[in-house]
């Protein structure tokens, strides 16, 4: 970890909490909660070149979890809370869904481009989250999973206004 | 999902009518490709217009390139005008060199003139 990283684990840093917000684990949950947020003044600071990929590295780690934790229910629940402190935002997101296979992340890697009909229609979700992250982070408390990280390359503006949750 | 589409030269052109093709909304999006381009006498070349949508996520990703996997091999698709974070995202998923991609719709310009 960096010495002026923004991890999301340490208590010891100073944090300011921006968003916390609980939803049921659907697509369109998913797509209404994101909406919100980037409408609002919470992510105000996030420049406009940066807001795209701030939404989308949020809309895969949480469109995985409707995928695949909650595979096989429609019951599920997500957190997302999000930090700001030095200048970047930090993310934690649990459910309490199946657990990651092997307790792992996937590693990510695009799969060879191929042509015509070997393309690839899939894969391109953890690529994007590893690519747009930074201590990218995984842990399984118990019947929870918790995935952690700071949004990489997007630099958070703290002359914005902070709004609390 | 809401797309208009219009036969232009050798082309038809699929005007996405939507802000988002994401993980809600990728399977209506195939399925209404499908049907937007089920016309076998409809022209080869199929152009979608994606300038009104401002965000798509790795199931849009795949879901577009279901689409191309679709209409192969008598058809083929390309998508036209680009907006900043989908240009992005095929970027950096290397998309970008499987679509040929136009910055504005084929024949736009010449029609404004």
């Amino acid at each position: 970890m960096p010495a002026d990283g923004l991890d999301p684990a340490d208590p010891a840093i100073n944090r300011i909490l921006i968003a916390q917000l609980a939803i049921p684990a659907t697509f369109d949950e998913v797509r209404a909660a994101l909406a919100a947020l980037m409408a609002g003044p919470v992510l105000a600071g996030v420049p406009p070149d940066d807001r795209g990929m701030t939404e989308l590295v949020l809309a895969e780690a949480m469109n995985n979890i409707v995928e695949h934790a909650y595979a096989d229910t429609d019951e599920g629940e997500i957190t997302l809370t999000l930090w700001q402190a030095a200048g970047e935002v930090a993310c934690r997101i649990t459910d309490r869904g199946t657990a990651m296979p092997d307790s792992a992340l996937p590693e990510g890697r695009l799969a060879p481009l191929g042509e015509g009909a070997d393309l690839p229609e899939g894969g391109f979700g953890w690529f994007l989250i590893r690519t747009l992250s930074r201590d990218l982070r995984y842990a399984r408390h118990g019947t929870l999973n918790e995935l952690t990280f700071v949004l990489a390359n997007q630099q958070y503006d703290p002359a914005q206004p902070v709004v609390s949750p | 999902m809401k797309l208009t589409s219009e036969i232009l030269d050798d082309m038809l052109i699929v005007h996405v009518d939507e802000a988002r093709i994401d993980a809600a909304g990728a399977i209506q999006f195939k399925e209404s490709m499908r049907a937007a381009t089920a016309d076998a006498a409809a022209p080869a070349r199929v152009v979608l217009n994606l300038a009104r949508v401002g965000f798509l996520d790795s199931s849009g990703l795949g879901a577009v390139v279901a689409v191309m996997k679709l209409l192969m091999p008598a058809r083929k698709l390309e998508l036209a005008c680009l907006t900043p974070t989908v240009e992005k995202v095929f970027r950096l998923t290397r998309m970008d060199s499987v679509f040929r991609i136009h910055a504005t719709v084929p024949g736009a310009l010449r029609d404004a003139s």
